[in-house]
């Protein structure tokens, strides 16, 4: 039996990787745990059966050389950053220092309880007071709070904030303004903060419409949500006069700061003239992506906001220690347990702290730079549907390859087989055949004219073998899936040999 | 000199401004109106090389005293566990830790493949049928879990025992200002259970869904099967806050008739961290399947018949649904997820029970001692798992302040919790929650338990 399997194996090439539960062989174990040692007292006395599970949990019974060599082979069928270019748009996938890694990794910090005794914590409450006034001087505004999770739950949280301003005037605008352009979040967000979401469209130049934002405002409007950048890459040339129109109608602005990338150094939202900002610290500041996170979110607030942010703060007193602030009346509360991702906010203040105001400006340079020499590269290829000065990023528009047969999706599986990580696809809706590049500053020369060549030879693939295209990839580890048949019929988790027994003994 | 991750060198800048049709970096921005551009430099200190920034944060990482460095009964829902070293060398692997959510699946089947093993080690520790790929912490996930049962049973309230943790009914209450069923607290009945009758009274056919946690805050075990019961038979859901360390032994939340679960999993390889990043779960019942919120994988087929997975039931998702959906999660905590995963299969299915077993008998036995010290009286009644709560004849702070010079944390003051105890005026300010995990040892706990006693002793 284990020969034939093995010989099945090397026969197919590329084998699936079995999972862990399958992998696992009754009797195998990896870790043991202290025996407990105290005087010794019946279970059933200390945790009556009627309180007990029927079966342990079917946990993997594995060796620890299993469990390593088992990741050790899924992470090989992974691509991160470390890997190559990885220029998906909107997520500013930038090399993570691993120097934070270190700093991460010092007990001093990750072996801190949350109720530990301020006292005991002072060098990290100084590193998140430290870290809330510099992202106020990067955004221009005045007061942060770190809790936010992730960039979703920074608009959440920003929105209850604008919420609870509004109750605190007497008011109770209904409606938050958001632009064709944003990101998916940016709605539900809204909805999820109590208000109902309206589309402003974008005009000719990919900015927002102004004559029909006029006509959409009036004092029911709570506020704008605005990426500035937005998720075309342009910078919105009015954005004076579409803060000012807002304001004058009693609404406030909500900066995504998704795209922060493209203006450290350069220009502020504060100054732009919105009144609420979250950065996501995965994108700009560095922080590993983690296959999905850990993030964080931190949002930033002008000053008539501040006393509505969620509790705790810290704080700094007047003898120079630092303390966790609950005593804030006009606080909406807490968003989430505890003080916020300090794992991952560390990681954010190490990486500022690195490189100081003329190393952020250089990032968000070469940012823009990496960007408008992608899109030089390959403008002719595709239709570029904003065709001016894009910042750090650009969509570009694959409808001239549906001649052939190949749509955007085919472009991104046959990067795929180039080694390189494809772009964001079908995003922002309103360009057809999206794709999103965005390739950080992160990329040298090189690696873009590799980039830049592949996408080259792939357009060329594309009038002469579409086919390749349409099949690809062909040299990854699985070819195409099939996603309609997993949501037609899910299969959320391992199937036990015993459940099938049961199942058919049922049936 | 300052650190620089940027690889251009001046010459590469030339030669791509040229590319570009620009004469300097500066005309990149043109499109930029002066109004909004910044004319001065961030004001924020000159940026350090390697050397100078690792000695700056060791120094404030050197003004602290880590629990984890102290003889700790810290918990409260982060927990000093005993993280495999084997965790770090998954979770530090660049292709795990360096990676976006799978968004192509091809190239992503190490991080799809280990959601889909979590996911299945979520369900069978919960005994639940669905999990999802991980949430921000226990106390988010319980706010989407109210909106789920909002939304599947239409109904306008959520009624929350006391028993569940503040700060998770805190972030529950925030999160539904303006969305989702109204919570409605439920006392705890002397002993620390929820109480039984009046959590009966204030369940109704108007009520989405009952949430009570187990064990509860104080550490006492709640009778999950009788909140079931009450919920199923006013047609609501029951929504449990599980321990998934405690379901090493205890009875799943799925058998007792739980129809979401919700939790905090950064006992599983995870660092405690300052209370984050940690790992909030959440595990539901098949037939809710279609509302879970997050990230879901699941298998499938390639063109060639190979098996592989893919993240499915997008249609659920905020970037699909924009406005309709009922959730906004994007970004997850999925390398906590993997670490929480390899810690699992460390442990093994032997391994668990074994670990559930030790913290729970050295629990016994520090409750017992302390339970000795003349003045020391019980707050928590019953059975408990790895964590209880007692009151002392002194204001517990002080007790805490006073044993931290002897190297102890004796536990979590909970006089910040009376405000968030429904129908009470007990002040709670003499009351310690104390928990203690597999690291404690028996020498340990008697050494505190004599300090303790020396302490109130000199009080």
């Amino acid at each position: 039996m284990a020969d034939e399997s093995a010989a099945l194996t090397c026969a197919e090439g590329r084998a699936t990787v079995e999972t862990i539960f399958e992998k696992s062989r009754p009797g195998r174990r990896a870790g043991t745990v202290p025996v407990a040692g105290v005087p010794e007292r019946p279970l059933d006395e200390l945790l009556p059966p009627a309180l007990r599970r029927d079966a342990p949990a079917r946990l993997p019974e594995v060796a620890e050389v299993d469990i390593v060599r088992h990741y050790t082979e899924l992470s090989t069928l992974n691509y991160g950053v470390d890997t190559g270019a990885y220029p998906l748009g909107s997520c500013t996938m930038k090399y993570n220092p691993k120097v934070n890694e270190r700093v991460a990794a010092l007990e001093g910090f990750r072996g801190l309880h949350p109720y530990q005794p301020d006292e005991l914590a002072q060098g990290a409450l100084e590193l998140l007071w430290t870290l809330d006034r510099w992202l106020a001087e990067i955004s221009g505004l005045s007061r942060a709070t770190l809790q936010p999770a992730a960039g979703a739950h920074g608009e959440l949280t920003g929105l209850l904030v604008i919420r609870a301003h509004h109750a605190a005037q007497g008011r109770s605008p209904r409606r938050v303004i958001i632009p064709d352009t944003a990101h998916g979040t940016n709605p539900a967000s809204v909805v999820l903060a109590g208000y109902e979401p309206v589309t402003v469209h974008s005009d000719a130049r990919g900015g927002v419409d102004l004559e029909e934002l006029r006509g959409l405002l009036d004092a029911d409007v709570a506020a704008l949500m605005l990426t500035n950048p937005n998720t075309l890459g342009v910078f919105d040339e009015n954005i004076v006069a579409i803060a000012h129109l807002v304001h004058e109608a009693g609404g406030l602005l909500y900066y995504d700061g998704a795209n922060s990338n493209a203006v450290l150094g350069i220009s502020r939202p504060g100054d732009m003239g919105f009144d609420v900002v979250h950065f996501n610290t995965h994108k700009t500041f560095s922080t590993p992506h983690g296959g999905g996170g850990p993030g964080a979110g931190p949002i930033v607030v002008r000053d008539v906001l501040e006393p509505f942010l969620p509790v705790p703060l810290v704080e700094r007193r007047d003898d120079g220690s630092f303390f966790l602030d609950y005593d804030r009346p006009q606080s909406i509360g807490r968003v989430r347990t505890f003080v916020g991702n300090v794992g991952v906010l560390l990681r954010a203040y190490t990486y500022i702290r690195a490189l100081g105001p003329d190393g952020l400006r250089r990032v968000s340079d070469m940012a823009v730079l990496n960007a408008n020499y992608v899109m030089e590269g390959v403008k002719d290829l595709f239709t570029v549907p904003f065709e001016r000065r894009c910042m750090h990023e650009f969509v570009a528009s694959a409808t001239p390859l549906k001649e052939h047969g190949v749509r955007a999706l085919d472009v991104a599986k046959r990067l795929l087989d180039y080694g390189l990580h494809p772009p964001t696809t079908y995003f922002p809706q309103i360009v057809d055949e999206a794709l999103m590049i965005e390739p950080t500053e992160t990329e040298s020369k090189e690696s873009l004219d590799r980039l830049i060549a592949a996408f080259r030879a792939i357009v060329d693939e594309a009038r002469t073998d579409p086919d390749l295209l349409r099949q690809a990839p062909t040299r990854m580890p699985v070819r195409r899936l099939d996603e309609a048949e997993a949501a037609r019929r899910p299969v959320l988790r391992q199937r036990f040999a015993e459940d099938d027994a049961g199942d058919a003994a049922g049936t | 000199m300052r650190t620089d991750y940027v690889p251009h060198a001046a010459v590469d800048v030339s030669a791509m401004l040229e590319a570009v049709g620009a004469k300097t970096v500066e005309d990149l921005f043109a499109e930029v109106p002066a109004a909004v551009r910044l004319e001065r430099p961030l004001d924020l200190p000159a940026g350090v090389s390697e050397v100078e920034l690792l000695a700056e944060l060791r120094a404030l990482a050197a003004r602290t005293t880590p629990a984890s460095e102290l003889v700790s009964f810290l918990g409260a829902g982060i927990y000093d566990h005993y993280v495999p070293a084997i965790v770090d060398t998954i979770t530090s692997r660049s292709e795990f830790q360096t990676a976006y959510t799978p968004y192509q699946p091809e190239r992503s089947q190490g991080v799809l493949q280990s959601i889909f093993e979590f996911q299945t080690a979520i369900c069978e520790l919960t005994g639940m049928e669905v999990a999802n790929a991980s949430m921000y912490d226990a106390g988010t996930a319980l706010a989407e879990a109210s909106f789920l049962a909002g939304a599947q049973t239409r109904r306008a309230k959520i009624v929350v025992s006391d028993g569940v943790h503040p700060e998770y009914r805190e972030v529950l209450a925030t999160e539904s200002a303006a969305y989702g069923p109204r919570p409605v607290a439920v006392g705890l009945a002397p002993g620390a259970h929820t109480d039984g009758d009046a959590l009966r009274a204030a369940t109704g056919d108007d009520t989405a869904a009952v949430v009570v946690q187990q064990p509860n805050f104080f550490g006492a075990l709640e009778d999950v099967g009788e909140a079931a019961r009450l919920a199923h038979e006013a047609g609501a859901l029951l929504v449990v806050v599980a321990d998934p360390v405690a379901l090493g032994l205890l009875a799943t939340p799925g058998e007792q008739g739980a129809d979401i679960v919700v939790g905090e999993a950064q006992s599983f390889g995870n660092p405690m961290s300052y209370g984050g990043p940690g790992l909030g779960f959440m595990a539901v019942s098949a037939k809710l399947m279609r509302r879970l919120p997050g990230r879901v994988v699941g298998e499938t087929r390639d063109l060639d018949g190979r098996r592989g997975f893919v993240l499915t039931l997008q249609t659920r998702e905020q970037h699909i649904r924009r406005e309709k959906a009922t959730s906004n999660i994007c970004s997850n905590h999925a390398l906590n997820a993997l670490a929480a995963l390899v810690h699992l299969a460390w442990l093994g299915k032997q391994g668990l029970p074994d670990l559930a077993e030790t913290c729970l008998r050295r629990t016994a036995y520090l409750r017992e001692r302390l339970l000795a010290v003349p003045g020391v009286t019980a707050y928590t009644e019953g059975p408990v798992f790895r964590e209880f709560a007692v009151r002392l004849p002194l204001p517990a702070k002080e007790l805490v302040d006073a044993l931290v010079p002897k190297g102890f944390l004796a536990g979590v003051p909970l006089g910040w919790v009376a405000g968030f105890m429904s129908g009470s005026d007990d002040a709670l300010g003499d009351v310690l929650l104390l928990a203690v995990t597999e690291k404690r040892t028996k020498a340990e706990i008697d050494a505190f338990v004599d300090a303790l006693a020396e302490a109130i002793g000199d009080g």
